[in-house]
């Protein structure tokens, strides 16, 4: 019953503290402007190099036919949106949520927050329940499921060069401009820049500001979202929210359901005036 | 007499000491080529070949998972579903310890039974899904506390419930062994184990619902609301009675040999009982699933097919069950209320899959199907667990516990106990 208990009012603390830690906005983000990007791929290279992951054939124009998801090979992907004459490009990978449905999900915090910004999965804490992979808005989370020993594949912004004080991969090997890295506060100033200063070749939407609570990718794009595979109807609530009045209610209960429950058995005893049968 | 020959063999069995008893009782009784025996052996034989493959080579091999759908019916229907058929354990342990509604008490021990079982093996199904199951005891241990994970309050509930289970059932294990003292020392735990018990049953029975909290956008909008978790417990608390009405229905006729004929005269006074709770929350289950219903003005779905396939979950195995349960304890018909919990347990396995694997990603392009290993190795876990139950039924006094306060006050010794049980 204790350990009970102590579960459960940690459970509430822990809550209130996930909450805390995203609220401010001085974490390290990246701004992807679609509208610089030329889908050449690099980044994905980059991204390839930097991981260990297979490296993708950038010259291979075939891929943008479909639209494509990240896989456990691919951290990150760009696709190509619009017709011919407007070719446009959007790279697809973690959004590194302020407050990340994965993480809130995780039971052995093996995807983590960081502090420093980047949400990090951690191979000696998981235990595979993919509650992650169902929780995640973005759909990110790719699990490997044809191996005995699987692990989550995402995107992790880099942490490993980050704590050397070095940039994403991918911030770092685009050619165009299209990627820009720094705090979120420092990159919506650069977004808004832009949008004011061109305001005719911009959507006057930073996607990623406030969407499920705010996140650590933001897009500038010339086109509505949606025409660029995002989701827009997401909401700006951050997902852990949903599930904060359940887990309030926890302590509540593990504390207030023994006392009625003993309450009421006692006193049906005393109203019966019969010993209880210890069966 | 041949009952007596055999009860003092067993005595002078039980003073040779603990051990040869059990390993006598480990031996199998009755006959072994019977039809279920037929079907099952090889069913589990094959699961245990298959759940073997599938830690060697990854849930690829063995399940049709994929990235859109990272949990399929090992989650929904073993899990969830399974869970929810356990609710009957913390029901009627309410009615009997906290109520002291004596009319349940002959069943409360095969039910507590069922839910440890059910437990044990269909939450120990989410073992065999983990892709790490070897991380599995980091919840429990360390600095690896997800504390605002509804995962992590699943697991330490599902964990402190087979505690709270085991110590219910115990007494009945010593009864068995013929410890009474220790029996009686067991007993007075009971009340804790039973508070604690419904207790986490409230909190992890809500819980699966909550899982699916942040599943908003991928769980369809007639299946997903922010009282998942109410609808989720209310829900429990008729499928654990349908599942003790259906299944006591069951395992009267293959256990009959088992019962006293005390059990045998309660029997339809108890189905017409939980008939009678089970046509209450299930009214009120319906209730609150109507004004979910009306408050986020769903009806705009209902002409899709989606909609018209929750039509089927809601009347066809919620209300419809409902009304054979009010009529068939109108018109003392055991036979319809039986249907009625048959009805109501596949309305609760249609609306946990559909939360969990159905109508979750319901507008996907190519939606996930079970493989026929996921079913066999589900399949052989019902199997064993059923096993486990006969094995459990036919030595240990759980049909057929004499210590019934209500009739026999005075509580027979251990030895008429054996001599009841070696009559059969």
């Amino acid at each position: 019953m204790t350990v009970g208990a102590a579960g459960g009012s940690a459970l509430v603390s822990g809550s209130v503290q996930g909450a805390q830690v995203a609220e401010s906005e001085e974490f390290n983000a990246v701004l992807v402007d679609t509208t610089l990007c030329v889908g050449c791929r690099s980044c994905e290279e980059a991204c390839a190099e930097a991981h260990g992951l297979p490296a993708p054939d950038v010259f291979d124009e075939s891929v943008f036919e479909n639209e494509r998801t990240t896989t456990t090979e691919q951290w990150t992907v760009v696709n190509r949106y619009g017709g011919d004459e407007s070719e446009l490009f959007a790279k697809k990978q973690c959004m590194h949520c302020a407050q990340p449905a994965c993480a809130a999900a995780c039971l052995t915090k093996a995807m983590l927050k960081t502090e420093e910004g980047p949400v990090i999965w951690r191979a000696e804490k998981c235990m595979g329940c993919r509650y992650c992979m169902v929780s995640c808005p973005f759909d990110i989370p790719k699990f490997e499921f044809n191996s005995p020993v699987p692990t989550i594949q995402k995107c992790n912004q880099c942490w490993d060069r980050l704590q050397e004080n070095e940039h994403p991969a991918c911030v770092d090997n685009c050619p165009e401009g299209t990627l820009l890295f720094g705090k979120k506060r420092q990159l919506l100033e650069v977004a808004r820049t832009r949008i004011a200063e061109d305001p005719l070749n911009y959507v006057h939407h930073i996607y990623g500001e406030r969407e499920v609570g705010g996140t650590g990718v933001l897009y500038l794009a010339s086109v509505p979202f949606e025409q660029l595979g995002f989701k827009t109807d997401l909401g700006n609530t951050a997902f852990p929210e949903y599930t904060k009045g359940f887990l309030y209610s926890v302590p509540f209960i593990l504390l207030l359901w023994p006392a009625i429950l003993l309450g009421m058995s006692k006193s049906r005893e005393r109203n019966s005036g019969t010993d209880r049968e210890e069966e | 007499m041949a009952d007596f020959t055999g009860t003092t063999s067993l005595l002078e069995q039980r003073q040779g000491g603990l051990f040869r008893f059990i390993l006598g009782e480990l031996k199998p009784k009755g006959r072994i080529l019977t039809p279920f025996n037929l079907i099952s052996i090889p069913v589990i034989l094959l699961g245990l070949v298959l759940i073997a493959l599938r830690f060697a080579f990854g849930l690829g091999m063995a399940t049709n998972l994929s990235q859109d759908f990272p949990w399929g019916i090992w989650i929904g229907f073993d899990v969830m579903t399974g869970v929810a058929l356990a609710g009957g354990a913390y029901v009627l342990t309410f009615l009997v310890y906290i109520l002291g509604i004596e009319k349940y008490r002959p069943i409360v021990r095969a039910t507590i039974l069922n839910g440890l079982l059910a437990y044990m093996f269909y939450a120990g199904c989410l073992l065999i899904d983990c892709g790490r199951p070897w991380n599995a005891f980091n919840p429990f241990i360390g600095n690896s506390f997800g504390v605002s994970s509804i995962m992590f309050l699943i697991a330490w509930h599902f964990m402190l419930y087979m505690v709270a289970c085991l110590v219910e059932f115990a007494p009945t294990i010593a009864e068995w062994l013929g410890k009474e003292r220790i029996r009686k020392l067991l007993s007075a735990m009971t009340l804790g184990a039973v508070i604690i018990g419904i207790t986490l049953s409230t909190l992890h029975q809500s819980g699966l619902g909550a899982l699916f909290l942040m599943a908003k956008g991928k769980l369809h909008p007639l299946w997903y609301t922010e009282f998942l978790p109410i609808l989720f417990f209310v829900s429990s608390i008729f499928a654990g009675l349908s599942m003790v009405v259906f299944e006591g229905s069951i395992s009267h006729k293959i256990f009959s040999n088992r019962l006293g004929p005390e059990q045998r005269s309660s029997h339809d006074g108890i189905v017409r009982g939980l008939a009678k709770i089970c046509a209450g929350t299930m009214f009120v289950y319906l209730a609150m699933v109507a004004l979910v219903f009306i408050h986020n003005q769903s009806w705009t779905y209902i002409g899709t097919p989606m909609g018209q396939w929750w039509l089927v979950e809601i009347i066809g195995f919620v209300l419809i069950p409902m009304m054979l349960f009010v009529r068939g304890y109108r018109h003392r018909s055991t036979l319809l209320m039986r249907i009625a919990s048959a009805m109501a347990l596949i309305g609760i396995i249609l609306n946990r899959l559909n939360v969990s694997v159905i109508a979750f990603k319901w507008d996907a392009p190519v939606h996930y199907i079970p493989s026929w290993i996921e079913i066999e190795i589900t399949l052989a876990i019902i199997f064993i667990e059923i096993w486990i139950f006969r094995w459990v039924v036919n030595r240990m006094p759980v049909l057929n516990n004499l210590s019934q306060p209500a009739s026999n006050p005075n509580r027979q010794s251990g030895a008429n106990n054996v001599a009841a049980k070696e009559s059969v």
